[in-house]
C-alpha cells in the first residue's frame, strides 16, 4: 500500500468521473451531452427508491438472486493434497454462474435498461465478445419489449455461434463487425459509431465496468450485489469475511462487483486474475495491467495493450470474454493504489482449471472463471486449513465446450 | 507566432481539405489540396480505433498503418509540409491516445518543430482539456475544438473555453462521411455559434459536392471536406495527385465565390 492511502476506498470516482489519474470522460462531443444526461438521470435513479424496488425485484424473481454461496469441499481437498501440513484454504465459490442467462452480465443489463426507459430512451444497442452480454442485453430487451440491436465481431460471430443464435432466438439483431480484427475492440467502436448517429433515441448497454463516466460507477454499482450478498453470506456460513476475494478480469465488471463492498475490509485481500494467454512474454495475452500502459480508449482512461505510438494491440485469450485490450478504470486506480493484487492465468492453466472444476465439483465453468481457478488452485496451498478464499464463479461453460473441445483435441 | 490560421478565414470563406497521413503519396497530395486552392489543410494522425469515422477514413486509417506510419512519419510529412508551404495552415486531427502517448508536452514540442498551427483531438472533451490543451495553449497551437447539433446553449461556453483557431462544427450527428444535414439546419446552428464567439466556424462531416460546399460557404466561415478526397486516394493511388487538384479546384471555386 503506498503512503498515500486513502481513508476510504469506496468513495470514487470524484464528481468528474476520475479514479485517480483514470476513467474521465473521453467521448466525441456529440455524445457528451447525453453521457451528461446519463450521469444526472443515474442520480436521480440512485436517490429513487421506486428504482430500487424495481431493481430488486427483477434480481430476485427474474434473475434468480441471491446466488448461492457454496463451500466446494472436493476441490478445497484436492488443492490440499500438494499443500503442506495445516495449509490449505477452504475454496467457496459465489455462484453467480446460476444466474438466469448463466452469467454475471445481466445483473447489469437489468440496471441500465431500467435507466434507458427512465430516459425516454426506445431503442438499446450493446457490444459483445463472447456473447455472454449480448445474450443477457436481448434478454432484457425481449423482456422490456425494446428493440436491441448487438454488435459482434465477425470473428466472434464464428467463434460463438450458439450464442449468435440465442441472440437471433430473443429477438435481437446481430451486426457482425469486420473492422479491425473483428474482435470486441472492434465491437464496441462500431456501437459507439451507431450511437453518435441515434443519440436522440438510443441507448447504449456497455457490457463492462468500462467506457466514458458514469457507466464505470453504474456498472460497478449494479454489480456490486455479487459482493453485498457475498459478503453477507460468508459472514453468515463462516462467522468471519474471508481471507481472500478472487475474480477474473477481462473488463473486471464481475471483478469489482465482488471486490467492492470488501475494499474497506484490510484484513480481506483481494486477487484480480488477468488473461495470460500463451504467456505474458509475448504479444499473444490480454494482460492489461500486467503488459500495458495508461492511456485513453473508450470512453476512459486506463491501463491499455498499446505499441509504442499508442496503436491499441489486440489481446490474446482462449477465453472471448477476457479478450479485450483494456481493463475497467477502477482496477487501474486500484491496482496503483496496491488494494488489489493483480495475477494472471494463461490459456493452458485456465484448461487445466476448468476440468478440474468439472471433475471434483461437478460444475461446467465458463473459460473466464476458468482463469480464477486457476488463480485459486495456486494460492489455496500456501494459505492455512482455517482460512477461507472466496470465487465468483461468474459464468458457466456451457457455451465454451466447443472451444475446450477444440483445444484439447477432441471432436464433437 | 504569426497566425497562419486565422489570416485563412479572414479573406472570406474558407475550403478546408482533410487527408489521412500515410495513405498513399501524402506530400504528393498535400501539394494537390494546396495547388487546387485549400485553405486550411488537416492531416489525419491514423489510429486502430477511429470511432467517430465512418468506412472511408476508417479504411484510410487502416491503410496507413498498414503501410506501417508511425508518430514519427506523421510529424515529418507535416515538417517537410511546412517547408514546401510556409503560408499554407497545417492542422492535425486524430484521437486522444497517439496524441498523448509519449506526454502532452512532447507533442507539443513536436508539433511546434513541425510548424503544425492547431490539433483537432476527436475524443477529448472539454473536461478532460488538462490532458492535452495546457501544453498545447503553452507552444501557440490552437486546440480546435468540435460543436455538434447537441451542443446546446448551456454547453456552447464550456466547449469554446480554452478552444482557438476555428470552431469546428459536425453538421450530423453521427460519423464522418454518411449522411449530410439540411442547410436550414446549419445556418441556424452557426447562427447560434456565433452569438457566442467570434471565432471562424468552419462546417464538415457530410460535405462532398461544390454545391453543398458552395451553400455552406454563404453561412459559415470554412468548409471541411474529408471523405471525398480519401475516396480518390483509395481509388486512384499514385495517381490520385490530379484527382485531388481537380476536385479541390471545384470545391474552392464553389466555397470562394460563395457570396
Amino acid at each position: 500500500m503506498t503512503e498515500n492511502t486513502p481513508n476510504s476506498f469506496r468513495n470514487q470516482p470524484d464528481d468528474r468521473g476520475h479514479f485517480g489519474q483514470f476513467g474521465g470522460r473521453y467521448v466525441a462531443e456529440t455524445l457528451m451531452p447525453l453521457v451528461l444526461d446519463l450521469e444526472k438521470e443515474y442520480r436521480k435513479a440512485q436517490g429513487d427508491s421506486a428504482f430500487k424496488a424495481e431493481f430488486d425485484d427483477l434480481l430476485e424473481h427474474y434473475v434468480g438472486r441471491p446466488s448461492p454461496l457454496y463451500f466446494a469441499p472436493r476441490i478445497t481437498e484436492e488443492l490440499a493434497k500438494t499443500a503442506p501440513q495445516g495449509m490449505g484454504a477452504q475454496v467457496w465459490f459465489k455462484r453467480d454462474e446460476l444466474n438466469h442467462t448463466g452469467a454475471h452480465k445481466i445483473n447489469n443489463c437489468i440496471g441500465q435498461i431500467l435507466l434507458a426507459m427512465r430516459m425516454g430512451k426506445t431503442r438499446i444497442i450493446a457490444e459483445t465478445g463472447a456473447g455472454q452480454h449480448g445474450v443477457a442485453t436481448a434478454t432484457v430487451c425481449a423482456r422490456f419489449g425494446l428493440p436491441c440491436v448487438v454488435y459482434m465481431g465477425q470473428e466472434d460471430v464464428r467463434r460463438q455461434s450458439p450464442n449468435v443464435f440465442r441472440m437471433k432466438l430473443l429477438g435481437a439483431e446481430i451486426v457482425p463487425v469486420t473492422a479491425g480484427r473483428g474482435t470486441l475492440k472492434d465491437a464496441m467502436n462500431e456501437a459507439l459509431r451507431d450511437w453518435v448517429a441515434n443519440v436522440h433515441d438510443t441507448f447504449y448497454i456497455i457490457g463492462t465496468a468500462a467506457g466514458p463516466h458514469p457507466y464505470p460507477e453504474l456498472v460497478r454499482d449494479f454489480q456490486s450485489v455479487i459482493g453485498k450478498e457475498a459478503r453477507a453470506q460468508m459472514l453468515e456460513r463462516t462467522g468471519k469475511l474471508p481471507d481472500l476475494a478472487v475474480a477474473c478480469i477481462g473488463g473486471g465488471s464481475n471483478a469489482i462487483g465482488l471486490f467492492h463492498p470488501f475494499l474497506d475490509d484490510p484484513e480481506v485481500k483481494l486477487l484480480g486474475v488477468e488473461a495470460a494467454g500463451k504467456g505474458l512474454h509475448g504479444d499473444e495475452h490480454a494482460a492489461s495491467l500486467a503488459g500495458g500502459f495508461p492511456g485513453v480508449l473508450h470512453g476512459n482512461k486506463t491501463y491499455l495493450l498499446q505499441d509504442e505510438d499508442g496503436q491499441i494491440t489486440e489481446g490474446h485469450s482462449i477465453s472471448a470474454g477476457l479478450d479485450y485490450p483494456g481493463i475497467g478504470p477502477e482496477h487501474a486506480w486500484l491496482k496503483e493504489t496496491g488494494r488489489v493484487e493483480y495475477t494472471s492465468s494463461t490459456d493452458d492453466e485456465a484448461l487445466e482449471a476448468f476440468q478440474l472444476l468439472c471433475r471434483t465439483e461437478g460444475i461446467i465453468p465458463a473459460l473466464e472463471p476458468s482463469h480464477a481457478i486457476a488463480a485459486v488452485a495456486k494460492v489455496a496451498p500456501t494459505m492455512r486449513k482455517d482460512q477461507t478464499i472466496l470465487m465468483n464463479l461468474c459464468g458457466r461453460g456451457d457455451k465454451d465446450i466447443f472451444t475446450v473441445a477444440e483445444a484439447l483435441g477432441v471432436e464433437i | 507566432m504569426t497566425n497562419r490560421l486565422s489570416t485563412a478565414f479572414s479573406n472570406g470563406p474558407a475550403l478546408v481539405a482533410f487527408i489521412t497521413a500515410g495513405d498513399g503519396d501524402t506530400d504528393a497530395n498535400l501539394d494537390a489540396l494546396v495547388a487546387g486552392g485549400a485553405n486550411v489543410i488537416e492531416l489525419g494522425m491514423p489510429f486502430t480505433d477511429p470511432m467517430a469515422d465512418g468506412p472511408a477514413i476508417q479504411a484510410a486509417n487502416i491503410r496507413a498503418l498498414g503501410n506501417g506510419t508511425k508518430t514519427a512519419d506523421v510529424l515529418t510529412i507535416a515538417t517537410d509540409f511546412r517547408t514546401r508551404h510556409p503560408e499554407v495552415p497545417l492542422v492535425l486531427m486524430g484521437y486522444a491516445n497517439p496524441m498523448i502517448r509519449r506526454g502532452p508536452e512532447w507533442f507539443a514540442d513536436a508539433l511546434e518543430a513541425a510548424g503544425v498551427d492547431g490539433v483537432i483531438c476527436v475524443d477529448l472533451a472539454p473536461e478532460e482539456d488538462e490532458d492535452l490543451g495546457p501544453a498545447l495553449r503553452a507552444k501557440g497551437i490552437a486546440p480546435i475544438r468540435l460543436s455538434t447539433p447537441t451542443t446546446d446553449d448551456a454547453r456552447l461556453p464550456q466547449v469554446l473555453d480554452g478552444s482557438a483557431g476555428f470552431l469546428y462544427y459536425v453538421s450530423v450527428a453521427g460519423i464522418t462521411g454518411k449522411q449530410s444535414a439540411a442547410i436550414d439546419s446549419i445556418e441556424a446552428n452557426v447562427r447560434r455559434i456565433k452569438q457566442h464567439t467570434d471565432l471562424p466556424v468552419a462546417v464538415g462531416f457530410g460535405v462532398r459536392e461544390p454545391d453543398q460546399a458552395r451553400e455552406i460557404a454563404r453561412i459559415a466561415d470554412g468548409v471541411v471536406v474529408g471523405s471525398a478526397f480519401i475516396d480518390l486516394v483509395e481509388k486512384y493511388g499514385s495517381d490520385a495527385p490530379q484527382h485531388l487538384q481537380a476536385l479541390t479546384a471545384k470545391l474552392a471555386d464553389a466555397v470562394h465565390n460563395a457570396r
